[in-house]
């Protein structure tokens, strides 16, 4: 049987005194592909943010193990390098920072945390290299300052190679499809696809169904007002795509 | 909401150190403070310097108790007293060295501790390095080398002994003794500082390079440095800058000269490190520096690049006078403020020739309670026909305590000239720390990041070696003992 990466029990979450989330659990296991849908608002990217670490919500109840570590408590820099990755919705820009300059450090942080020895300029060039190609991305992209001046597409290319790079345990991807075209969605889902193994797991969170077309998920939760309130098969979310979310509102209120 | 992590991000850095502020345990000879013109005439003597030199300081110093202590300036500070300085203090048992073996252990270890390349073996490397500790130039390495290609470096004191006519001829030729208070100031009472003189046609083989170190107490460094770039000559100058915390405000108020001639190109940079002053603002050193270049002939270059993180207050504007036609003037600078300090830096391009250029690119980062100012006049005379110019100045604000402000002047008398100026405002986002945070860097590393992104245009116009040097002192301004 596979190991547990992630388990979330009665996670309550708040921001300026209001509860988001309201209860969540959550048991994610090695090579396993879930994915969170739900309407707007009912607290899919505070999930996410919670998970990453973020301080601006107040995590008021409730339990989150990975890899058997409690996850709360921990900074957010330790987090990712125990192998938690978020491929953010909105990723930001870091002016004059090059995407080489910026990966290496990170490269480097992963690396002292596994014990591992650096990479010498030339590995890490390779493995750059490597992991472009697998995500298809350009290669001038490499020496343009993070995320400046990117086009919706190349800005979440850039989080698919990221997190090629470092490799992680589980990755969360927070509504990657948003803002994306046909083409760009197709080569996004086609990197994740190409790091899928059976030890890494993936948390994907969208509105709508299409990226499940192609990043083919092995469970698929509902999320409404702060709740897990449907659980299923990947039938659930064209479930959803047919029905749109009025029946599960219906159902909960 | 986002309030509450840039407070977070700037208490994290608010326990920064200063890793310059050991005092050196060294004997040293110190005047009793105070200022009239028999300190005057008796720091002269102590210098054995001719008759000229005497003249020159008592001229200066006769204007300038006519003077009044600027105050446009966009800093808060008191004055000092300037009777409550010693105008002179020397490590005392250093007349000439020949080697390295005859300086005291003391001053070796100091600048071992500063990183300043003394040692043969670093020298090898190809820095000749003028080394400045409170009044008097300790050591200059590489002179014999330099003697060869006909080019002088040495102390200033040296060159007034030795090249007579040359500092007779240039000192106060770009900066008269009367141009402001703290200019005067320093030519009445100036003990030491760095001269080079690059002759016709020569291509410095290395950089050339200065350290200022103030290490007594109650001291004023008034350091006075001269480089000469005769035609078509090139060099590349590195000063750089430390003193020991201290609870008192230290006084440095330097003068720097430079002349390209015709077709001569100067490099001037500068990593400046002076004690900022604690947390809570207490101490540091006021940085009150006139630094100025002609270029005089046609074609030719100054560039000045500086990286400043330390002094409690800094007033200072390298500024290039282009008074030969396609003259090229640049000014590169990175100033980082956090506390307490305060800056109020710039430049000053004073296009004169035809077809002259100028470039400014500014960054300022401010943190902590700190203020950043920049402050700039491009100004183009009548006949400086196709004049351009081209200003960038871009502020990034860490934490919502700090202040920076642009003040950019633009005078232009002739219609054919071209003057762009540009300027941003940026905040380190807690977005952006967030994001590095979750890539595996920790904040301190991020921040690192997020600043070195942001002056990389400046720090590439460093020389190598001090690119890494200013690169790391980056990192130090911003460090903090976090968690």
């Amino acid at each position: 049987m596979s190991k547990t990466l992630l388990k979330i029990e009665n996670l309550k979450a708040s921001i300026e005194g209001k509860e988001i989330l309201k209860g969540i659990n959550l048991e994610i296991k090695e090579g396993e592909v879930h994915a969170i849908m739900g309407p707007n608002g009912s607290g899919k990217s505070t999930l996410a943010s919670v998970l990453a670490g973020r301080e601006l919500f107040e995590v008021t109840d409730g339990k989150i193990q990975f890899l058997g570590k409690e996850l709360l408590g921990m900074p957010p820099e330790e987090r990712s390098r125990e192998g938690l990755f978020l491929a953010f919705q909105y990723p930001v820009e870091i002016p004059g920072v090059s995407i080489v300059n910026f990966m290496k450090a990170a490269v480097s942080q992963h690396r002292e945390h596994k014990g591992l020895k650096p990479l010498t300029a030339g590995e890490f060039l390779k493995m750059m290299q490597e992991k472009k190609e697998l995500v298809e991305m350009e290669a001038k992209l490499n020496n343009r300052a993070v995320n400046e001046g990117f086009s919706g597409g190349e800005k979440k290319k850039n989080e698919v190679f990221q997190m090629a790079m470092l490799e992680p345990k589980l990755s969360i991807l927070d509504e990657t499809d948003s803002g994306l075209d046909i083409d760009a969605l197709r080569i996004v889902a086609s990197g994740v696809n190409k790091l899928k193994n059976s030890e890494n797991s993936f948390l994907v969170i969208t509105h709508y169904q299409r990226l499940l077309d192609y990043i083919v998920p092995d469970v698929v939760h509902v999320l409404y007002n702060g709740k897990i309130v449907k659980t299923g098969g990947k039938e659930l979310a064209l479930e959803l795509e047919e029905k749109g979310y009025d029946w599960i509102k219906k159902e909960n209120d | 909401m986002a309030l509450v992590d840039d407070d977070k991000i700037i208490s994290e850095y608010s326990s920064k150190e200063y890793e310059a502020g050991f005092v050196t345990d060294i004997e040293t000879e110190v005047f009793a403070i105070g200022l009239n013109e028999d300190v005057i005439r008796a720091l002269s003597a102590k210098k054995n310097e001719p008759e000229f030199m005497l003249e020159y300081r008592l001229n200066a110093y006769r204007k300038w108790i006519t003077m009044k202590e600027p105050k446009w300036a966009h800093l808060k500070y008191t004055e000092p007293d300037f009777q409550a300085i010693s105008y002179y203090a020397a490590p005392k048992n250093m007349p000439k060295f020949n080697s390295l073996d005859e300086v005291d252990p003391e001053l070796l270890k100091t600048f071992a501790k500063l990183g300043v390349p003394l040692e043969e073996q670093k020298i090898l490397a190809g820095v000749a390095v003028d080394v400045v500790m409170d009044s008097v130039s300790v050591h200059t390495s590489f002179r014999e080398a330099l003697k060869e290609k006909g080019i002088i470096f040495c102390s200033i004191s040296d060159a007034i002994q030795e090249h007579p006519d040359l500092v007779k001829e240039y000192l106060s030729s770009v900066v008269p003794v009367s141009d402001n208070f703290y200019a005067a100031l320093n030519s009445a009472v100036f003990t030491d500082g760095s001269f080079a003189y690059i002759p016709k046609g020569v291509r410095c083989p290395m950089e050339l390079s200065t350290y200022f170190r103030i290490n007594q107490a109650n001291t004023g460094q008034f350091e006075r440095t001269l480089l000469i770039a005769d035609e078509g000559s090139y060099v590349s100058y590195l000063e750089g800058c430390t003193a020991p915390s201290r609870d008192e405000n230290q006084l440095h108020a330097a003068v720097v000269e430079i002349v390209a001639l015709k077709d001569a190109e100067v490099k001037y940079s500068t990593v400046q490190n002076w004690y900022p002053g604690d947390k809570e603002g207490k101490g540091g050193v006021y940085n009150f520096v006139t630094k100025r270049g002609i270029c005089k002939g046609d074609n030719s270059k100054i560039s000045w690049t500086q990286v400043e993180t330390g002094s409690a207050v800094t007033w200072k504007y390298p500024s290039t006078i282009l008074k030969g036609d396609n003259s090229v003037g640049e000014f590169y600078s990175v100033a980082v403020t956090n506390h307490f300090q305060q800056a109020d830096t710039g430049t000053k391009m004073t296009h004169i020739g035809r077809n002259t250029k100028s470039t400014i690119i500014s960054k300022g980062i401010s943190l902590g309670h700190s203020n950043n100012s920049y402050r700039g006049l491009v100004k183009i005379l009548p006949k400086a026909s196709n004049a351009r110019n081209y200003s960038q100045c871009d502020s990034l604000l860490i934490g919502s305590n700090c202040g920076a402000h642009t003040f950019p002047y633009i005078e232009s008398e002739n219609p054919t000239a071209i003057v762009e100026h540009e300027a941003t405002t940026s905040k380190v986002s807690e977005d952006q720390v967030f994001y590095c945070n979750q890539r595996g860097l920790d904040t301190e590393q991020a921040i690192s990041l997020i600043v070195n992104g942001f002056a990389k245009e400046v720090l590439n116009k460093l020389p190598m070696e001090f690119a890494v040097e200013a690169q790391k002192l980056l990192s130090l301004t911003l460090e903090g003992s976090v968690g």
